[in-house]
C-alpha cells in the first residue's frame, strides 16, 4: 500500500505534463460542433474526475455546454459543474440562468435535475435564487420534484445556516405532503435542519406512521429514527408502569376493593404510541438490514418489555448477512444481551464461533455468549469455550480465557470448574494462553483465596517457565497477597526474583517490591535481607516509578525516626483485604447511546448525535397530534378550543336519568344556578389535569354539573338541549378528560350562537357520533324548524376498524350503534373547496361494502351561501384502488352538512386513496343510500327514544297535498329506487303520517330514514 | 449522510472517487490504509473507522474496498447496506463488480452514483428505475450509439419512481412470458469431532426470474408454509397476505430478484447430508503430520451429492502436503495455508479418500489444534427442509406464462471441527 501511495506521488510531475497537452485536445473537442466529440470529451473529463485528477482549467469550455440538448452530455456537464463550481464561482454563475429556465420545464425529470444541480453548486451568491427555487419546487405538482426540493433544503442549509427560519417554513409545508416519495427526504431535512422542532411533527405524526410501510426503504430508516426520538418525548414510559400494573392487578385480586384507590393508575398505552409500534412491526421483515435494525432499536427503546421478543428473530436473521452487517448487529445484540439475556438465549447457538469468522466478529460473538451464560446453559457454553481456547487465532484464545473468567465470577456454581480448567491451561504450550490464564486465575482467586492455596503453590512452581511480564507480575502479586497461605513458597520466589530483578520488566519489578514489602511484614525473619537487597536495587533503578515506589515502601516498612507514625500502620496498609475485581462486559455502558447509531458502534458521541430523551413523567398533551378539522358553520364560534374540538364533540354526556339514573334528574332540577356556576369553575381546573381515568364518582359528579348547566338554558332552547342530552346519554361515555372541554363548548354555542347555526353545529356533533336514525330524526326536525330543506344523508357503518388502542369498546350489535372516537381529518378545506368542505374519518368498523374494504365516513358541509348540488365521487380512481362510492348528494343547502360513508379497498397498504369529489349544479334524480339493517324492534325502540323530537315537529306548518297514505307510498316507490322493501309497512305508514305536512325535499329524508330502519 | 466514496483495490490502489457534497481530500484514506495494514487480512478491517474529523465506513466486496466518508451521525447499517447495494448494482450492470469493469465503465459508474445519491441521501436504488435512467451497456447498444449518436441516458422520469410500485418498470413486453423460481437452501452447521451436530440450521432464499408482460399480480403458495419460521421479503410482497393466509402475493419487479429469504424453524431436525471421517495428527518429533479424510453420504434423500469440496485452513507451520486422493484433485497453497480438495460428484459405492503426510516447519512446536474442515456441496432437485411450492397463479393479465420451480440444496457455513 505504501508503495502504491508513493507511485502516485512520483507519477505526478509527468502527469501534469501529460494532462497539459491532453487538456488542449479536450478543449478543442468541447468547442467543436459535433455532439459526439463533445460527449467523448466529457466522458474523458469525467474519467479524470473519477480518478481524482484535476480538470478545473476546462471549466469555461465545459460550462458552455450546459444548455446542450443532448441529455447525456448535459448530465455529464452537471457532474462536472457540481464538482468544480465551488472553485470557479464567477464562471459558475454563467450557468445559473440555464437552470432557472430548466426549473420551468414541463418535464419533471428536467425540473428536478436542474434543482439538484442548482442546489449542489456551492456558490453563496446564489443563495436567494436557491431559496426561491426551493420554495417553488416545494409546491410543484410532481412529488419527485418536491422530493428534490427536500434534498435541496439540506444543501442550502449547509451553505448558509442563516436561512434556517425560511427553510423551516418549507420543511413544515413539505411535512404535510402526503406522498410517500417525499416523506423520507423531508424528514431527513428536518433531522438535519431543525431536529429540535418537535412541534412540527405533532400534526404529521399519524400520517407518517401510516405512510411508513410504503415509504422507500431509506426513508423508512430515517423516519423510524426520528419517530423513536419523538415518541420518547411524547409518551409515558411503558416499562415502569408495567411493574406497577402487575402489582396492581395482584392486589386487587386478593385484597379488598378499597386498596385500589391507593394504587397508581394502571398504565394505558397512548393509542399513538401503539400505532407506531404496530405500523413498524411488519418492517422487521424488510430485506433492508438498516430498516430491520431501525425497527429493532425502536422496539428496544419504546416497546413494553414483554413485546421485545419479536425483534430477536429478525436480528438473528441479519447475522446471515454480510460481514460488515454482522459486525454492527452483533454489537447491538451485545448491548441488548447485557440487559435482557432472555431475548437471545434460545438463539445461543447462532453465536457459536466459526474458525473462518473475522477476528472482530469472533470477539463479539464471544462477548454475547458470555453475556448469555446462566446456571442452566453454562455447561454448554463452557464446552464451546473450551474448543475456542485451542483456536489458532491466539488473540481470540486469550479473549476466550477472559470470557471463561467472567463466567466463573458471574456464576458461582461453576467457579471451581472454571478454575480447574484454567489451571490446566497453565500447562499449555502457548505463552499467551498461559499468561492470560494466570491473569484470570489471579482475579478469580481473589474471591476465595483460602481454599485455593494449592493453586497458588502450583503457580509458584510455574513461575520459572512463564515469561510474559503481565503473568509474572500477577503471580508475584498473588504470592504477596496470600503469602500466609504459601509460607514456604513465597520467600523462595522472592529469592529467585532478587537474582533476576535487574532484567525484569517494570511491571514485574513493581510487584517484586510489593512482594518483598509484604513478606517483610509477615515473615521478616526469613526475608529481611532479601527485602533490603531488592529495595536497594530498586533505589537505583532507571525507572522513576520504581524508584519512587521503593522509597515509599522503605519508609513505610522499615521503622526509623522519621516515619514513626505511619510505619505502625504499614501492615494494615499493605495487607488490607482487597475487594475482588468485578469482571464486566465491555458493552456495559454502551446503552447510553441509542442502539443502531454510529455513536453506539464507536462507543463515543459522534458529531450530530441526538440524544434520546428520557420518558416524560407525565405525557404531554396528546391532542396536539390530532389533525385539525374544519368545522362547518360553527367554526368561528369555537374560539380557542379549536385544536381540541374534533376530539371533544362527544361529551356533555348529561342526563343519564333517561336510562339509568332516575334519581339524578331530581338532583339536577333542584340545584341552583349559582352553585352550578361555581362548580363549572372547578371543572375547568380539573380539566387541566386531564386525567384519563377518573373514578366513577367523579364521573357522575360531572354528569350532574352538565345537567345543571344545561338546565339553565332558556326555555326555547331547552328542548334541544334536552334532545342533545338524550342522545348523549345513550352514548357510552369515555374520554372523560375531554368531556369538560366539550361541554364548555356546547355551552358557548348555546349561549352565543345564532339559533340555526347552533343547530347545525349540534347536528354536526351528532353526525359524528351517533347513528343514522337519530341524526336523521334530528335533522328532520331541524329542517322543519328552520324552514330550510336540509338534506341530510347519513349512513353510519358498523365496523370496528382497529380498536387495539381503545380501552373501552362499544359494541355495535347492541340496540345502539357505536360511537367511535377518533378524530376527523381534513379532506377539503372550505376555502379550497369554494365553500364545500369535507372531512373524513375512519369509522373503525367492518365495511358493509366488502370484506377487504375500509369504511370511511365523509362529512361534507356547505359553508358558502349557495346550495351545492349533485355531490359525488367521480368514476375514475387514479390509484387503482377499489372504492365504493357514496351515492351522489343531490343538494346541499348553505350551512348544511351531510355525512356519507364509502368503502375503500386500500389493498392492505397505506397508500393514499385518491378520488375526485365532484360538485355540479345539475341535480341528479333518485340517488339513494344503502340501507343499514336493523331489526324492527330496535327501530321502534329508537323511535320511542326520539319521541320528544318528533313531537316538536308538530310546530311545523303543513302542506295539504300529501295527506293520504297511498300518496305517500306512491311517492316512496317513485322516488326511492333503492326500495322501501325491507321496511315494514307499518313504518312507512307511521312515518309519513306523522310528517304529513312536510314539503317534498324533506319528505325524502323521511324515506331515507325508513330505508334505514 | 454519505459524503464521499472511494473505491480501493485490494492492492491499495485508490482508483475511483466520488463526492456528493464538497470535495474531501483523498488523504482521508490514509487512516483506512493504516487500519488495513494493521488488520493483515482484508476481512479483519473494522467496518467503522474513526478519524479526527470524519468517520470511514467500509465494506469489502469482490476484492474492492468501498470506503465511504461520513461526517455526522448516521446509522452505520444504513451506509453499509447502501454500499452493498451499489456493489450489487455494478454487478447487475456489468456482469461482475471488479476493478477492471469499473475502470472500463467509469462514465456509467459515475452516472449511476450520481443517480443513486443526492446530497448523500439515496435517491434511486431500485435496479428497474436505474435501468430506465441509465441503460446498461451492451455491445449492440454501444455500437448503435456510436453510429447514431444516441445516448444511453433516459430522458424522462422512470414511471416506477412515482408509482406505488417503484420496483417495476411500466410497459414491459415479452413475446414468451416466463416465471422461474429457484428455491435455494443452505445448511449452516458445525459438527464436532465425533460428527454430531453442535449447531445446524437451514436458511433458504427464493430467487426469481420473472419475465412477464404488463402488470401481473402473482400469488405463490407453498404445500407446507408452516416450515418457515422467519421470513424477509422483497418490498413487493404484501406482508398482510402472508400474515393472514401464508401465501406470497406480489407484483414482481422485471427480471432477476430475490423474492424472499427464510429460516426453517428450529423444531425441525436438520438432515445432514454428508459425514466426514477424518484423522489429522501432527507428530511431536520429525516435524511431520498425517492426514486422512473420507467423505460419505448420510441423509441425502436418495439424491447425489455434487460439487463436493473440502477446504482446510492449515496451521501456519505446515509447509507442504504430500497426499493422494482416490477421487478428485487436491491443491495446497503454502502461502495462504489452504488445502482445497475438489471431489466433485460423490459415488456412494466408492467413497473418496484423501490420505498422506504433511511436512511441518522444522523446530516449530506442533500445532495445538487440528484445523477444521469446511465443506461445500450441492444437491440438485432437493430442498432439504422439504419445502415445496404448491402453485403460482397469475392475476391481472390474460396470457398463460411458462412457470418453473427449481430446488437446490447447498452447504452454507458448514464446518467440521477436528
Amino acid at each position: 500500500m505504501i508503495e502504491s501511495g508513493w507511485s502516485i506521488v512520483l507519477s505526478c510531475p509527468s502527469l501534469v505534463y501529460f494532462i497539459d497537452t491532453k487538456m488542449d485536445d479536450l478543449i478543442m473537442m468541447l468547442e467543436s460542433n459535433k455532439e459526439s466529440l463533445k460527449l467523448e470529451a466529457m466522458k474523458r473529463i469525467v474519467g479524470l474526475i473519477a480518478k481524482g485528477k484535476n480538470a478545473y482549467e476546462l471549466f469555461p469550455a465545459v460550462v458552455k455546454n450546459v444548455a446542450s440538448k443532448n441529455i447525456e452530455l448535459k448530465k455529464l456537464v452537471y457532474v462536472y459543474l457540481v464538482r468544480y463550481a465551488e472553485e470557479q464561482q464567477d464562471l459558475a454563475l454563467l450557468s445559473i440562468s440555464t437552470f432557472q429556465r430548466a426549473l420551468k420545464d414541463p418535464n419533471q425529470l428536467i425540473r428536478a435535475s436542474a434543482l439538484r444541480v442548482l442546489s449542489s453548486i456551492r456558490v453563496p451568491i446564489i443563495v436567494p435564487i436557491m431559496m426561491l427555487a426551493i420554495k417553488e419546487a416545494a409546491t410543484d405538482l410532481s412529488p419527485y420534484v418536491r422530493k428534490t426540493a427536500a434534498h435541496a433544503i439540506q444543501k442550502l442549509y449547509s451553505l448558509d445556516p442563516d436561512q434556517k427560519e425560511h427553510l423551516i417554513e418549507v420543511i413544515e409545508k413539505l411535512l404535510k405532503d402526503k406522498s410517500t416519495l417525499v416523506a423520507g427526504s423531508v424528514v431527513m431535512a428536518f433531522e438535519e435542519v431543525c431536529p429540535d422542532r418537535i412541534d412540527l411533527i405533532h400534526k404529521n405524526y399519524r400520517k407518517l406512521c401510516n405512510l411508513l410501510v410504503d415509504v422507500e426503504e431509506w426513508g423508512q430508516v430515517v423516519i423510524i429514527h426520528m419517530l423513536t426520538r419523538y415518541a420518547r418525548t411524547q409518551f409515558v414510559s411503558p416499562w415502569r408502569e408495567d411493574a406497577v400494573f402487575d402489582e396492581n392487578s395482584e392486589k386487587t385480586f386478593y385484597d379488598s376493593e378499597g386498596r385500589r384507590v391507593d394504587q397508581s393508575k394502571p398504565y394505558i398505552m397512548d393509542p399513538d404510541h401503539r400505532l407506531l409500534l404496530r405500523n413498524t412491526k411488519p418492517l422487521l421483515q424488510s430485506r433492508n438490514t438498516a430498516v430491520v435494525m431501525a425497527v429493532s432499536q425502536l422496539y428496544w427503546h419504546l416497546a413494553p418489555k414483554h413485546e421485545l421478543s419479536i425483534i430477536t428473530k429478525s436480528l438473528v436473521r441479519l447475522l446471515r448477512s454480510h460481514r460488515e452487517v454482522q459486525y454492527i448487529v452483533l454489537q447491538n445484540i451485545a448491548t441488548m444481551s447485557i440487559q435482557r439475556k432472555g431475548m437471545f438465549e434460545p438463539f445461543m447457538k447462532s453465536f457459536y464461533v466459526r474458525s473462518t469468522d473475522a477476528t472482530h466478529i469472533k470477539t463479539l460473538k464471544l462477548e454475547i455468549l458470555t453475556n448469555l451464560a446462566n446456571e442452566a446453559n453454562i455447561s454448554t457454553i463452557l464446552r464451546e469455550l473450551q474448543t475456542y481456547v485451542k483456536s489458532q487465532d491466539k488473540a481470540f484464545a486469550a479473549a476466550t480465557i477472559q470470557a471463561i473468567g467472567r463466567c466463573a465470577t458471574n456464576i458461582s456454581e461453576v467457579t471451581d470448574t472454571c478454575l480447574n480448567g484454567l489451571v490446566l491451561l497453565l500447562s499449555n504450550r502457548d505463552e499467551t494462553v498461559v499468561a492470560e490464564s494466570v491473569v484470570v486465575i489471579k482475579k478469580l482467586l481473589q474471591t476465595q483465596p483460602s481454599q485455593h492455596s494449592d493453586i497458588i503453590k502450583h503457580m509458584a512452581k510455574l513461575f520459572d517457565s512463564i515469561t510474559v511480564p503481565m503473568a509474572r507480575a500477577s503471580i508475584l502479586w498473588l504470592m504477596g497477597e496470600y503469602c500466609e497461605h504459601v509460607p514456604k513458597n513465597a520467600p523462595d520466589v522472592l529469592r529467585k526474583m532478587a537474582k533476576t530483578f535487574i532484567s525484569e520488566e517494570d511491571i514485574v519489578k513493581l510487584q517484586t517490591v510489593n512482594l518483598a514489602a509484604k513478606l517483610y511484614l509477615s515473615n521478616s525473619k526469613q526475608t529481611k535481607l532479601l527485602t533490603q537487597y531488592i529495595l536497594n536495587l530498586g533505589k537505583y533503578d532507571q525507572n522513576y516509578d520504581i524508584r519512587d515506589r521503593t522509597r515509599f515502601i522503605r519508609q513505610l516498612i522499615v521503622p526509623n525516626e522519621k516515619s514513626g507514625a505511619l510505619s505502625r500502620y504499614a501492615r494494615r496498609i499493605l495487607m488490607a483485604p482487597k475487594p475482588a475485581p468485578v469482571l464486566q462486559s465491555a458493552f456495559k455502558d454502551r446503552d447510553r447511546f441509542q442502539l443502531g447509531t454510529l455513536s453506539h458502534t464507536l462507543n463515543s458521541q459522534s458529531n450530530g448525535y441526538l440524544e434520546l430523551s428520557d420518558w416524560p413523567a407525565v405525557a404531554p398533551d396528546q391532542s396536539v397530534r390530532i389533525v385539525e378539522v374544519v368545522e362547518l358553520a360553527g367554526a368561528p364560534l369555537l374560539g380557542k378550543s379549536k385544536p381540541g374540538k374534533s376530539a371533544e364533540k362527544f361529551y356533555s354526556d348529561s342526563e343519564e336519568e333517561e336510562e339509568e339514573e332516575g334519581s339524578s334528574s331530581e338532583d339536577s332540577s333542584s340545584s341552583s344556578k349559582s352553585e352550578s356556576e361555581s362548580e363549572s369553575e372547578e371543572n375547568s381546573d380539573d380539566s387541566n389535569k386531564s386525567s384519563s381515568s377518573e373514578s366513577d364518582s367523579e364521573k357522575k359528579k360531572k354528569t350532574l354539573k352538565n345537567k345543571k348547566l344545561q338546565q339553565q338554558k332558556p326555555d326555547s332552547k331547552d328542548r334541544y338541549c334536552h334532545d342533545l342530552a338524550l342522545f348523549l346519554s345513550q352514548s357510552h361515555l369515555f374520554f372523560l378528560n375531554k368531556f369538560l372541554v366539550v361541554f364548555k363548548f356546547n355551552l358557548r354555542c348555546i349561549a352565543n350562537v345564532h339559533y340555526s347555526k347552533k343547530k347545525a353545529l349540534l347536528l354536526f356533533i351528532m353526525t359524528k357520533f351517533f347513528s343514522i336514525h337519530i341524526v336523521l330524526a334530528f335533522s328532520n326536525q331541524f329542517v322543519a324548524n328552520c324552514r330550510c330543506s336540509l338534506l341530510c344523508l347519513c349512513v353510519f357503518l358498523a365496523c370496528q376498524f382497529d380498536a387495539v388502542s381503545w380501552h373501552v369498546r362499544v359494541s355495535l350489535q347492541a340496540s345502539f350503534p357505536v360511537f367511535v372516537p377518533e378524530t376527523s381529518h381534513e379532506l377539503l378545506h372550505r376555502m379550497t373547496g369554494k365553500g364545500l368542505s369535507a372531512q373524513y374519518r375512519f369509522t373503525r368498523q367492518p365495511c358493509i361494502y366488502g370484506n377487504s374494504m375500509v369504511s370511511l365516513q365523509l362529512t361534507l358541509s356547505n359553508s358558502s351561501d349557495q346550495a351545492l348540488e349533485n355531490i359525488h365521487i367521480s368514476e375514475k380512481s387514479s390509484t387503482g384502488q377499489n372504492i365504493h362510492r357514496f351515492n351522489a348528494i343531490e343538494r346541499l343547502e348553505p350551512q348544511a352538512s351531510v355525512t356519507v360513508s364509502m368503502g375503500v379497498d386500500f389493498n392492505d397498504s397505506t397508500q393514499a386513496a385518491n378520488f375526485q369529489l365532484c360538485v355540479s349544479i345539475q341535480p341528479a334524480v333518485g340517488e339513494l343510500l344503502l340501507p343499514i339493517t336493523m331489526t324492527e324492534a330496535d327501530f321502534t325502540k329508537e323511535q320511542g327514544k326520539l319521541l320528544g323530537m318528533n313531537e316538536s315537529s308538530a310546530t311545523i306548518t303543513m302542506t295539504p297535498e300529501n295527506i293520504s297514505s297511498q300518496s305517500v307510498n306512491r311517492k316512496v316507490v317513485s322516488v326511492a329506487n333503492l326500495g322501501v322493501i325491507p321496511s315494514s309497512q307499518e313504518n312507512i305508514h307511521s312515518v309519513p303520517r306523522r310528517c304529513l305536512n312536510l314539503t317534498k325535499p324533506t319528505f325524502w329524508n323521511v324515506i331515507k330514514k325508513t330505508n334505514c330502519s | 449522510m454519505i459524503h464521499s466514496l472511494f473505491l480501493i483495490s485490494n492492492a491499495g490502489d485508490l482508483f475511483l472517487e466520488k463526492h456528493w457534497k464538497s470535495v474531501i481530500s483523498r488523504s482521508v484514506c490514509d487512516y483506512f490504509f493504516e487500519a488495513r495494514e494493521k488488520a493483515v487480512e482484508p476481512d479483519n478491517v473494522p467496518p467503522v473507522i474513526r478519524t479526527p474529523h470524519h468517520y470511514l465506513i467500509n465494506i469489502y466486496r469482490e476484492k474492492i474496498f468501498f470506503v465511504s466518508v461520513i461526517q455526522t451521525e448516521v446509522p452505520p447499517l444504513f451506509v453499509i447496506e447502501f454500499l452493498h447495494r451499489v456493489a450489487e448494482t455494478f454487478q447487475d450492470y456489468f456482469g461482475e463488480c471488479s476493478e477492471t469493469t469499473i475502470k472500463d465503465n467509469v462514465v456509467i459508474v459515475y452516472e449511476l452514483l450520481e443517480e443513486m445519491l443526492d446530497n448523500g441521501f439515496p435517491l434511486a436504488t431500485e435496479s428497474n428505475i436505474l435501468k430506465e435512467l441509465i441503460r446498461p451497456p451492451t455491445i449492440l447498444r454501444s455500437m448503435v450509439n456510436t453510429i447514431t449518436g444516441s445516448s444511453n441516458v433516459g430522458e424522462t422520469l422512470p414511471t416506477g419512481q412515482l408509482s406505488t410500485i417503484p420496483w417495476r418498470r411500466a410497459g414491459v413486453k415479452y413475446t414468451s412470458n416466463e416465471a422461474y423460481f429457484d428455491v435455494v437452501e443452505e445448511i449452516d452447521a458445525i459438527l464436532d469431532k465425533s460428527g454430531t451436530a453442535v449447531f445446524a440450521e437451514i436458511q433458504g432464499v427464493i430467487d426469481a426470474c420473472v419475465k412477464l408482460s404488463g402488470m401481473p399480480d402473482l400469488t405463490l403458495s407453498f404445500m407446507n408454509p408452516r416450515l418457515l419460521d422467519d421470513v424477509s421479503f422483497h418490498p413487493c410482497v404484501r406482508y398482510k397476505r402472508w400474515e393472514s393466509e401464508r401465501v406470497i402475493s406480489f407484483i414482481p419487479p422485471d427480471g432477476n430478484f430475490q423474492l424472499m429469504s427464510y429460516h426453517i424453524s428450529a423444531q425441525n431436525l436438520v438432515a445432514i447430508p454428508v459425514y466426514v471421517k477424518q484423522n489429522i495428527s501432527f507428530f511431536e518429533t520429525g516435524s511431520s503430520g498425517r492426514l486422512d479424510i473420507t467423505v460419505g453420504p448420510k441423509q441425502t434423500m436418495g439424491k447425489t451429492l455434487e460439487c463436493l469440496v473440502v477446504t482446510v485452513h492449515m496451521p501456519k507451520v505446515v509447509l507442504s502436503a504430500n497426499l493422494s486422493a482416490t477421487q478428485g484433485t487436491y491443491n495446497y497453497d503454502p502461502v495462504t495455508k489452504i488445502l482445497v480438495w475438489d471431489i466433485g460428484k460423490l459415488n456412494p459405492q466408492k467413497l473418496p479418500n484423501l490420505k498422506g503426510s504433511l511436512s511441518l516447519q522444522s523446530g516449530a512446536p506442533k500445532p495445538e489444534e487440528n484445523p477444521s474442515l469446511n465443506i461445500d456441496l450441492k444437491i440438485q432437485q432437493l430442498a432439504i427442509s422439504g419445502l415445496k411450492v404448491n402453485r403460482l397463479d397469475v392475476y391481472g393479465e390474460k396470457y398463460k406464462p411458462f412457470k418453473g420451480v427449481k430446488y437446490v440444496t447447498k452447504a452454507g457455513k458448514f464446518q467440521v471441527r477436528t
